[in-house]
């Protein structure tokens, strides 16, 4: 056995080695990104070393948090580089085989759903749209007489809860209306969760964090789309791609 | 500032991306398949993960190897 694992990233059905030519040095790991190839479809592969991946559980602890965002810059900076020239199905973060005979049987086992994904894929892109509450913008902060009592207190600190939970209603129903719209142009549409405010680093609640599998050329469309939303006194509406189609790629829809 | 430009000027085309927007995708989306090898990320803090992600990006690439992050709370940073 050999101290190397095989790490997938991607798999297609048309790559040529200079698909890679541009990913010298990239990708996680020490080895160079290449192809393995079975059976009329490639892996996107390098090799990384078997101690590092072997019986690890990550934990919450910096190191290993560390280790999480190095890997999924790396592996996003490989499969976005192909991605750019040709098809793929993107693979989930850290799929890592023994040895390149098990990723051939991989392909050779799941080449019907590989190439139902791919068709699925073929032409198109993933964009993001998020959608977030701008900061100070429920319009509700004039400050108020100093409360007397307890109970004015309460009162005031209540309505301003019920105001908040208001403007958060708004913003939700607003958000459906910009999902609704990109829908229209899309082939197929999936929601994240909305990004907590700690991992934003900024101050906006976000309301919506949309996926859209688009047809490349209706791409431009988009931005029409979203123009209306644009100077929205209360809403920020931000776009994100083209993506490849990460959250498109699942076998489990391939049917 | 419309926040509508998409980040890129050509298609899949180098760009600053926000790793919190990678990991939605890496970690809801893809291929998922059973390895030969399974990293369990079932113990990972997201909010911590960014946190590192920010303080890496921002540290010098000769200064201390682990900077400290802020304790156990996740701050927001606005």
């Amino acid at each position: 056995m050999s101290d190397a694992l095989s790490y997938v990233y991607a798999v297609g059905r048309d790559l040529v080695a200079d698909d890679l030519a541009e990913l010298t040095g990239a990708g996680v790991g020490e080895g160079d990104p290449r192809l393995v190839d079975a059976g009329g479809l490639q892996a996107v592969v390098s090799d990384v070393p078997r101690d590092e991946f072997e019986a690890r559980a990550l934990d919450d602890k910096l190191e290993d948090l560390g280790w999480l965002a190095a890997t999924a810059r790396a592996h996003h900076h490989v499969v976005d580089a192909v991605g750019g020239r040709r098809t793929i199905a993107p693979l989930s973060l850290a799929t890592v085989y023994y040895d390149d005979d098990r990723v051939r049987e991989l392909l050779g086992e799941g080449a019907a759903a590989f190439t139902a994904v791919l068709d699925r894929l073929d032409g198109r892109a993933e964009w993001g749209v998020k959608v977030s509450i701008r900061a100070g913008g429920s319009g509700s902060e004039a400050p108020a007489e100093r409360p007397r009592t307890g109970a004015e207190y309460l009162r005031s600190r209540r309505q301003a809860l019920r105001e908040g939970d208001q403007a958060v209603s708004r913003a939700e129903a607003e958000a459906e209306e910009v999902d609704a719209a990109v829908r229209a142009l899309a082939v197929d549409a999936r929601r994240h969760r909305p990004q907590e405010r700690s991992l934003t680093g900024r101050p906006e609640r976000m309301v919506l964090n949309g996926a859209y599998l688009v047809d490349v050329g209706a791409a431009e469309e988009l931005t029409g789309i979203l123009a209306p939303w644009l100077d929205h006194p209360t809403l920020r509406v931000e776009l994100t791609g083209p993506w490849v189609p990460y959250s498109f790629a699942g076998l489990e829809g391939a049917s | 500032m419309t926040g509508l430009e998409p980040r890129s000027t050509s298609l899949f085309g180098d760009r600053e991306v926000a790793l919190v927007d990678i990991l939605d995708r890496l970690l809801a989306g893809g291929v998922v398949l059973t390895g030969d090898i399974t990293i369990s990320l079932a113990g990972v803090d997201l909010v911590r993960v960014s946190l590192r992600a920010l303080v890496t990006s921002i540290a010098p690439a000769d200064g201390p190897a682990t900077p400290e992050l802020p304790g156990e709370e996740p701050h927001a940073l606005g």
